[in-house]
């Protein structure tokens, strides 16, 4: 399987013989049977705790879950050959961690309504398999459709306003269309309910590396020399401001502290490693800095969260009470946890979304939050790798700032659930229940193993295009006219 | 390019590091303080899906778990004559915490006790829901009965509680007025919170178990003490005479001290200790202590169990103690169990099991075996002797002048062909003591030549006989009564 010739179009005919890499699809292929070992065996376990017998649930959740990721591989084979081999089996790790958590809490949310007389409430477990399914179609789109991930850049403005659009979008809409627990971060439809800021957060990374692209060199510029470092020309600061405006107004409109945090970071971080100017983050600390003073003076729920993140306790029966359970949720399961389907996740809110890795603390412990923690790392570091050797400037940046998306988004959501720093509203990708999230992650995979494709697919295929199809000795001889 | 680039991914791995940091801080560091934490309801809620074990007096069962179709997989029954039993099993309430036998054995009654390990391993591995084990109890149904009806049905507050001396087993113990533990149990938070509300609110404090947990003042059943270190030291015996007068001046002060209703002991000058013993004379006991000495007092006091750190039984028993006796004024008053000698009605039970037992002190216990869920024994309490107390001698002396006492002391309930040893007190209390009525006390074993019973009543403020009343007159019949019930049906 690992000597599977690539798709791509044939080199170029009597340069050198273009080395053989190794695909390594086969090793995707094994790791991704393993996930789904794990996964399935996950799933048993919690079908043996919660109640002793193996149901269709287990069967029909396994059977999608292995039909989606072989679809999954078969597309990356066939689409992107010499993508990183890493990346699909860790989302498809995590997807089927979340599918078994998921599925897990459904179980006790059954056996609660069934105690209390209550309707049984829709298994979200089967949404979610119907949300990674849409997944999995938009990552074969996005890879079908962006052939070379460089067309992006082309898009870059045009993709920008699309992400504009939508992150504002619920802003301006009516809150019937656009508010559940007090986030405005929603488009409401009959029928189901989505949040454009996830994609948007992709259309918008997209955008500012096509940006970044196009006017490094002015970025470049030093401004004044202060304190052995460069600062940048205050002119300069304009694209900085527009995310810090961004940001803002997502915070004060749609009161969505998380999305609001990972935009402004992200960019930042993007625009650092396009000059590699320290000051950028130094001028990014201080506007992150006068961002959160603003944030904490003006808006109520920021001080709350903090209030409750210094102390937790203090506020127990109010805004304190959800932290407190994951907290507590994280201690009973300690080390190595109470086993799945053996722990009682279901009394911290929110279980399923923001607050998943108190499930997995509870249940998998500390071993398996580091796992998990893991999974996280090696998926980032791998986009990293990526950006790394990919040749093309915009490969980079947009690798980083995605890869970097996930990171932060990781490290705000797990740092809130744990208490590390004040808690916002996101969703743990891949692992969280929620169909945008899910499917957006997706579309953001599909780029990073486009990218990864483009940075391991072998060079000769570049001096093809120099090189005349035929063999020059078969060639007709043209007659070139000397000019008189 | 490369290098920000790498330097980003460095950055993130700082990001992840410090994410497991503070993972480990919470799981690992903190985990015990967060697990333990009242408001954590998981370590509850796992305790409340097991069966809790069952609680059984003489075959019949107190205390059960019986399955129901909520949330909380159980639900914790108290099915017999729960008031009479629930100062012993104590009550079970997922909102005020656990107190009598549900507290003390909780461990083998949720199933977590070590000595059920491997029976959870094996419920396990079998895939059946681990249940906890089962706590059988000393006490005997009729005598605990009769002892609660006897108390109820006189609408007195006070306690029984009857020994086996032999052994120390606890044949009965009774705190009155009692309360209903089911509806804490309760899963509706409105059953619960207003039973709670109205218990806490009620100034007889219902919830208190007074056998173990309330000390009082012994009055005259403590010259049992007194007399069994006077005889001790050899100095002594039943003919001894000692002053007859109905008052005496306490030495050192101007303070008198009286006899009951300001009569003389007897007809004579003086009185020997037997008359003196009979008659409860509070004149001639301040002497014989006096006399015999604070030392003496304290070590015979000692030996008995007062003031000597007091082992559970497994329920938490208060201290008896004797308090200070700075001098012979106060040991001629602590002498016939007042000033601040304090003994709980348990501590009283034990001094009577004692003499009954020759003299040995058999440590009480309530708990006779440990059951697994299937009932097989965990642990069996052995009989544990905590030692001679008194001089076999004067011990079968001591007997002698209870059996005296106890003839001279009223015919109310009294049991035909049937020995009793007894000594009654009536004890002051409060800051106004002549117009408050008097605690009424009767300790007594039965029958004086083979004790099978010893016990100890307490009736509180006189009982319906208000300032007239005396241990033998109020607690007296109450102590015949169980006496005979342990007598007949208890063995």
């Amino acid at each position: 399987m690992a000597t599977a010739t690539p798709t791509s179009p044939p080199a170029g005919i009597g340069v050198m013989p273009a080395p053989v890499l190794p695909t390594r699809r086969g090793a995707e292929l094994v790791l991704l049977g393993l996930a789904a070992v794990v996964t399935t065996s996950a799933l048993a376990v919690v079908e043996a705790n919660q109640e002793q017998a193996v149901t269709t649930d287990l069967l029909k959740l396994g059977a999608a879950y292995l039909a989606l990721f072989a679809l999954a591989h078969l597309a990356v084979r066939r689409l992107a050959p010499y993508a990183d081999p890493l990346i699909l089996p860790c989302v498809a790790m995590l997807n089927g961690l979340g599918l078994v958590l998921v599925h897990r809490l459904d179980l006790a949310e059954k056996d609660s309504a069934r105690q209390l007389g209550e309707a049984v409430p829709s298994a979200d477990a089967n949404h979610q398999v119907v949300w990674t399914a849409v997944g999995v179609v938009l990552f074969l789109v996005v890879l079908l459709v962006v052939r070379d991930h460089r067309s992006l850049a082309r898009y870059g403005y045009t993709l920008g306003l699309v992400g504009l659009v939508a992150l504002a979008l619920p802003g301006v809409l009516p809150a019937r269309f656009s508010e559940v627990n007090g986030a405005k971060i929603w488009l409401r439809v009959p029928g189901f309910s989505i949040q454009p800021g996830e994609f948007a957060k992709i259309l918008l990374i997209v955008f500012v590396a096509s940006f970044l692209v196009s006017k490094r060199d002015l970025f470049t510029i030093a401004g004044r020399h202060v304190l052995g470092m460069d600062l940048p020309r205050l002119r300069d600061l304009s694209p900085l401001l527009a995310a810090w405006g961004l940001s803002l107004g997502v915070l004060v409109v749609e009161g969505d502290l998380g999305t609001s945090l990972l935009i402004f970071g992200t960019v930042l971080v993007m625009l650092y490693i396009a000059t590699a100017r320290v000051g950028w983050l130094l001028v990014g600390g201080g506007f992150f800095a006068v961002g959160c003073l603003v944030a904490y003076k003006l808006i109520s729920k920021v001080q709350d969260r903090v209030a409750t993140w210094l102390d937790p306790f203090a506020s127990y029966n109010t805004t304190g009470y959800q932290i407190s359970q994951s907290l507590f949720g994280l201690g009973t399961g300690g080390l190595g946890g109470t086993g799945l389907g053996a722990g009682r996740p279901e009394t911290v809110p929110f279980a399923k979304t923001d607050f998943i890795m108190a499930t997995v603390g509870e249940e998998l412990g500390l071993i398996g939050v580091a796992a998990v923690l893991m999974l996280y790392a090696l998926l980032v570091l791998r986009g990293f790798r990526s950006a790394l050797a990919v040749r093309d400037t915009f490969g980079k940046l947009l690798a980083s700032g995605l890869a970097f998306t996930v990171a932060l988004q990781v490290f705000v959501v797990v740092g809130g659930v744990t208490k590390l720093i004040p808690l916002t509203g996101l969703t743990t990708p891949f692992l969280s229940y929620g169909g945008s999230s899910l499917v957006a992650n997706y579309a953001l995979v599909a780029i990073l193993l486009r990218i990864s494709d483009a940075a391991r697919r072998p060079t000769p295929a570049r001096p093809a295009r120099a090189v005349p199809a035929t063999p020059i000795a078969d060639a007709p001889t043209q007659m070139v006219q000397r000019p008189s | 390019m490369n290098t920000p680039l790498r330097r980003v991914a460095l950055a993130v791995m700082v990001l992840v590091s410090l994410l497991l940091a503070n993972a480990t801080y919470v799981q690992v560091v903190k985990a015990d303080g967060l697990r333990a934490d009242p408001r954590n309801q998981r370590v509850l809620l796992d305790e409340y899906s097991r069966q809790r074990g069952q609680i059984s007096a003489g075959g019949q069962v107190l205390a059960s778990s019986t399955p129901t179709g909520d949330r909380i997989s159980y639900l914790r029954t108290y099915p017999t004559s729960p008031a009479a039993y629930s100062p012993v099993t104590g009550y079970y309430s997922l909102q005020y915490s656990t107190s009598g036998i549900e507290r003390a054995e909780d461990p083998v009654l949720n199933g977590s006790d070590d000595r059920l390990f491997g029976r959870r391993l094996f419920d396990l591995v079998a895939g059946r829901d681990p249940r906890g084990g089962n706590v059988a109890l000393t006490i005997v149904p009729a005598v605990q009965q009769a002892a609660y009806d006897a108390m109820t049905s006189a609408g007195y507050t006070g306690a029984v509680v009857a020994i086996k001396p032999s052994t120390g087993e606890i044949l009965a113990m009774v705190s009155t007025p009692s309360y209903d533990p089911n509806p804490l149990a309760s899963h509706d938070a409105t059953t619960r919170t207003a039973a709670w509300e109205a218990l806490t609110a009620d100034p007889a404090s219902p919830l208190t178990n007074r056998a173990v947990s309330t000390t009082y003042p012994p009055g005259s059943t403590f010259k049992v003490v007194v007399t069994a270190a006077a005889l001790a030291s050899g100095k002594t015996t039943p003919d001894t005479q000692l002053t007859a007068s109905p008052r005496i001046t306490l030495p050192g002060t101007s303070t008198t001290l009286e006899n009951y209703n300001g009569s003389t002991c007897g007809s004579g000058p003086t009185a020997s200790l037997t008359e003196a013993f009979t008659r409860s004379c509070n004149t001639a006991f301040a002497q014989l202590g006096i006399a015999t000495g604070k030392n003496a007092i304290r070590s015979q006091a000692q030996a008995l169990g007062i003031a000597s750190g007091t082992p559970n039984i497994p329920l938490q028993v208060a201290d008896s103690d004797l308090g200070a006796i700075p001098d012979d004024a106060a040991l001629g008053q602590s002498s016939i169990g007042q000033r601040d000698v304090r003994l709980t009605p348990l501590e009283n039970a034990v001094i009577a099991a004692t003499v009954a037992n020759g003299g040995v002190r058999m440590q009480p216990y309530l708990v006779s075996r440990l059951q697994g869920p299937d009932l097989s024994t965990l642990d069996t309490t052995k009989p544990m002797s905590l030692g001679q107390a008194i001089d076999p001698a004067a011990n079968s002396t001591l007997t002698q002048l209870m059996i005296g006492a106890e003839n001279g002391a009223g015919n109310e309930g009294k049991i035909n062909g049937v020995q009793i040893a007894s000594k009654t007190g009536t004890a002051e209390h409060g800051t106004d003591p002549r117009n408050t009525p008097p605690h009424a006390w009767y300790i007594a074993f039965a029958p004086a030549d083979n004790p099978q019973v010893a016990l100890a009543v307490i009736v509180e403020n006189g009982g319906n006989r208000a300032l007239a009343a005396t241990g033998g007159s109020v607690a007296a019949p109450i102590g015949r009564a169980v006496i005979a019930a342990a007598l007949q049906g208890g063995r």
